[in-house]
C-alpha cells in the first residue's frame, strides 16, 4: 500500500499527430479547463505541456482523433512497473471519464419522426414526399409514428398524399395567415405543434424555403440542426446519426444532437429516393388552429414573380444528363452535349466553372453550389471532378467520365471512364448509336 | 442608424485536397479569405451606407487572426470593426454561434439604432445558412434571406422592401426595421479596395470584444453551447471504376464498348 502511495501512476500529456488536424474550430481549446491549448494561425493547437495533466477532454471532442496521449520514457517505466506489481487488471491508465449525464427521461418525452410538407401555393415539393420515404425507414427502426406537418392555406389535400408515401398520421394548420410563407408566421405555427406534440426528430427539405424555416425553429427551440444531410441512420442509444458533406464537401461529418430534442435535419431534394405511393392508405388528421392573427405579423408578401421559362429544364429530374465541364473549352461545344443528350433523351447540365465563364445558364449547374441530381446516367465531359462537383453527382447510378488528364479526380467516381479527347469520344458515341439505331431500322 | 455586416473568416476551400494515401486534408498553403457570399453582404451594406448615410460596422466571430479579415472590410469603406474572439467561443456550432452575434448586435444596438443585419447566404466551409435565421430568431428581427436585391429602404417608416430568389419563382416583400436579410452572390459586384483606403485600414481600430466584455453564460456559447456534436469525420469513400479501352488512339472502339456495356445493362435501348 505505502508502495502505491508514492508512485503515483502517470496520466501522460497530449499530443497533436501531425496531418490529421483540420482546424474544426478549437474545440480541443475550448474543452480545456487548465488554458493547456493554444492555437497557431493555421488554426491547430499546440500543447503547453507544463500545464496539460493528461484528462484526456481534448482527445474526446476531437472530431477527427488527431489528438493522443503519449507518454515519456520515464513515465512508461512506472507504468510498466505498475502494471507487474497490480497484474493485468489495473494496466492500461485509462482516465476515469466523467460521463456526461445525459437527461434521458427527458429526451424520452420526445417521440415520433415528423417531416415538413413544403409547398407553394397547395404545390407540394417532391422533397417532402422524399423525406417521407427515409422517415419511414428511421420510425420503423425507432418503433415509433412516421407523422406529417402541412401548413398552408386550404391545404388539407396534402394530407391524403403525405399518408399515400407513409405518414400515418398528419398534424394539419390550415388558415388564410399561412396563405404566402412568411419566416414568422410558419417557425410559430412549427414551435407551437413541436412544444405540443414532441417529436424526436424532424426532417425538412433544404431548399430555400426549407432551410429560412429549419434555422428559425431549431434556434427558437434551442436544438441541434444539421444541414444536408445525405445520410440519416439511428445509433444504438436510439440517437439519429446525420451525416453531411463538411468543410466544403471535402470530409464527411457525422453529426448528433446528443442533449436536446426534436433532432432536426434539412436534406436537399434528390438525394434520398422517392417511396412507392400506395393510394389505398389512409390516416389520422390531427388539426390546430393558428395560434395567432394577421395583425400580429408586419412582413408582407407584395408580389410573387414566377420565373420566365426562358430554360425550363430541370436537371434534377432527368434520368440522363450529358454534363460539361471546364474541358468543353467554349459556348459553342455544348452543341455536340446536347446532340447526345438528344439521342439518349436526356438533358445538358455543367460544372460551375462552366457558369462562371458564361456558357450555361446557372440553373442548369450540378454541384455544393448548384443541385443535387442521381439519374441513371451521369456523363461528365471536361469535367475533372472538383470536390465540390461530386458532392452533387456521386450517388448517381451510373457515372460515365470522359476526360484527357487520366488522373482527374472525376475518374474516382466513375463507374466507366474514358480517357481521351470529348471532341472525338462524343461524336464517337452519337455515332455508334445512330448506326446501330439505322441498322436495326434497315432490319 | 446602423447596418450590421456579418462576415466569417474561411480557409478557401477550393484549395483544399485530400491526401489519395491517408485520406486526410491537405491544408498545407490553403489560404483565409473572407467567406465569398460575406463579400457581398459587406458591398450591399456600403452601397445602403452610400445611398441612405446610414454606419456601417462589421462584426466576425473567430480566431484572433481573424483581424486581418476585419481590416479588409475597413479597407473599403466600413465605419467600424468588432472582433468578437475569445476561447469560450471555441468549437461552436451554428447555434452558438448566433448566440455570440445577436449579443454583439445587442450591444452595438445600445448604442446606436439597429436598421439591418446582413449575412450572407451561408458560408463556403459550414454551407450551412443557419447563422443568419439565428440571429433573426434570437433577435425578433424580420428575417428575409436570400435576398437578391435590394428595391428600397424607407428610414422614416422603418421599412425595407427587397426580392427574395426561391426555386422557380422571386417574391417581392416588405417588412419592418430591425430586419435580417442574407444575400445571394447575384445582388452584386463587391468593390476593391483603393490603396489611400488600404493604408487608413491599416492603422484603423479593429475593436476586440472577448467574453470579459460580452459577459455571456459559458454554457449558452461554445462547445458547450452547441445542441450538435461532431461524432465522426472520414473521408468520402470511393470505389474506382473500370477504364474503357484507349480512348486517346482509337475513339470509335471506346464508344463500342461504352454501348455494349449500356445496353447490356438495360440502360439504354437502341
Amino acid at each position: 500500500m505505502a508502495d502505491e502511495k508514492k508512485v503515483k501512476k502517470p496520466r501522460g500529456i497530449v499530443r497533436l499527430i501531425p496531418g490529421k488536424c483540420i482546424a474544426c474550430g478549437a474545440r480541443c481549446q475550448t474543452s480545456c479547463a487548465k488554458d493547456a491549448v493554444e492555437m497557431n494561425d493555421k488554426g491547430e493547437p499546440v500543447i503547453d505541456i507544463s500545464k496539460c495533466i493528461g484528462c484526456r477532454k481534448c482527445i474526446k471532442v476531437c472530431p477527427v482523433e488527431a489528438l493522443e496521449i503519449y507518454f515519456t520514457p520515464e513515465e512508461q517505466k512506472v507504468l510498466a512497473e505498475l502494471a507487474t506489481q497490480a497484474g493485468a487488471a489495473a494496466a492500461p491508465a485509462e482516465a476515469e471519464e466523467e460521463e456526461e449525464s445525459l437527461d434521458l427521461a427527458k429526451l424520452g418525452e420526445y417521440r415520433g419522426v415528423w417531416v415538413f410538407v413544403e409547398h407553394t401555393e397547395g404545390k407540394p415539393a417532391e422533397v417532402s414526399w422524399e423525406l417521407l420515404g427515409v422517415g419511414g425507414d428511421l420510425a420503423k427502426t425507432r418503433g415509433v409514428e412516421l407523422c406529417s406537418v402541412v401548413i398552408g392555406d386550404k391545404v388539407e389535400h396534402l394530407c391524403q398524399e403525405a399518408f399515400t408515401y407513409g405518414a400515418s398520421k398528419v398534424y394539419l394548420m390550415d388558415d388564410p395567415v399561412f396563405h404566402y410563407y412568411r419566416t414568422e408566421s410558419y417557425y410559430k405555427a412549427v414551435c407551437h405543434l413541436i412544444e405540443k406534440y414532441k417529436p424526436e426528430i424532424f426532417l425538412v427539405g433544404a431548399t430555400g424555403l426549407g432551410r429560412d424555416l429549419a434555422g428559425a425553429v431549431a434556434t427558437n427551440l434551442a436544438t441541434g440542426l444539421t444541414a444536408d444531410c445525405t445520410g440519416l441512420a439511428i445509433d444504438e442509444r436510439g440517437f439519429l446519426l446525420q451525416t453531411r458533406p463538411a468543410f466544403g464537401g471535402n470530409i464527411m461529418a457525422t453529426i448528433l444532437t446528443e442533449r436536446t430534442r426534436p433532432q432536426m435535419s434539412t436534406v436537399r431534394p434528390h438525394v434520398m429516393t422517392m417511396p412507392d405511393k400506395n393510394v389505398a392508405r389512409k390516416g389520422e388528421i390531427v388539426r390546430e388552429s393558428a395560434p395567432f392573427k394577421e395583425q400580429d405579423f408586419t412582413t408582407k408578401v407584395l408580389e410573387i414573380i414566377r420565373d420566365s421559362r426562358v430554360d425550363d429544364v430541370d436537371v434534377a429530374a432527368a434520368d440522363i444528363i450529358v454534363s460539361g465541364g471546364r474541358g468543353m473549352a467554349g459556348k459553342e461545344n455544348f452543341q455536340i452535349l446536347q446532340e447526345l443528350a438528344d439521342e439518349l433523351s436526356g438533358v445538358v447540365a455543367c460544372s460551375r466553372a462552366v457558369v462562371e465563364a458564361g456558357w450555361m445558364p446557372v440553373e442548369r449547374q450540378v454541384g455544393q453550389t448548384g443541385k443535387t441530381v442521381r439519374p441513371k446516367i451521369y456523363i461528365a465531359c471536361g469535367i475533372s471532378g472538383a470536390i465540390q462537383h461530386l458532392v452533387g453527382m456521386q450517388s448517381s447510378d451510373v457515372i460515365i467520365a470522359i476526360n484527357r488528364d487520366k488522373q482527374a479526380p472525376i475518374f474516382e467516381v466513375a463507374t466507366y471512364g474514358i480517357v481521351g479527347d470529348v471532341f472525338e469520344i462524343v461524336p464517337a458515341i452519337i455515332k455508334r448509336i445512330r448506326d446501330l439505331r439505322a441498322k436495326k431500322a434497315a432490319k | 442608424m446602423l447596418i450590421v455586416a456579418c462576415i466569417k473568416q474561411v480557409p478557401d476551400t477550393t484549395q483544399v485536397k485530400i491526401d489519395p494515401v491517408t485520406g486526410t486534408l491537405i491544408r498545407e498553403g490553403v489560404p483565409f479569405i473572407m467567406n465569398p457570399f460575406d463579400t457581398h453582404a459587406l458591398e450591399e451594406s456600403l452601397r445602403l451606407k452610400d445611398k441612405y448615410g446610414l454606419r456601417v460596422a462589421v462584426i466576425s466571430m473567430g480566431p484572433p487572426n481573424t483581424e486581418v479579415t476585419l481590416r479588409k472590410a475597413l479597407a473599403v469603406g466600413a465605419d467600424e470593426a468588432i472582433l468578437l474572439s475569445d476561447r469560450a467561443f471555441g468549437g461552436a456550432d451554428t447555434l452558438a454561434t448566433s448566440k455570440v452575434l445577436a449579443e454583439a448586435i445587442v450591444g452595438l444596438a445600445q448604442k446606436e439604432e439597429v436598421a439591418l443585419v446582413i449575412c450572407g447566404k451561408q458560408t463556403i466551409d459550414g454551407d450551412t445558412a443557419q447563422v443568419g435565421p439565428g440571429i433573426a430568431t434570437r433577435l425578433g428581427y424580420s428575417q428575409l434571406t436570400l435576398v437578391d436585391h435590394i428595391d428600397s429602404l424607407d428610414l422614416n417608416a422603418r421599412k425595407i422592401r427587397c426580392r427574395r430568389k426561391l426555386e422557380g419563382w422571386h417574391e417581392v416583400v416588405e417588412a419592418s426595421f430591425p430586419a435580417m436579410i442574407s444575400v445571394l452572390r447575384e445582388i452584386n459586384h463587391p468593390r476593391y479596395p483603393t490603396v489611400p483606403m488600404r493604408l487608413i485600414a491599416q492603422d484603423a481600430p479593429v475593436t476586440l470584444w472577448d467574453n470579459n466584455v460580452m459577459q455571456l453564460d459559458k454554457a449558452t456559447i461554445g462547445l458547450n453551447g452547441s445542441a450538435t456534436q461532431v461524432r465522426r469525420i472520414f473521408s468520402p469513400e470511393r470505389t474506382q471504376g473500370e477504364i474503357l479501352g484507349e480512348g486517346i488512339n482509337d475513339p470509335g472502339k471506346v464508344a463500342q464498348l461504352l454501348i455494349g456495356k449500356l445496353v447490356e445493362k438495360d440502360l439504354l435501348f437502341i
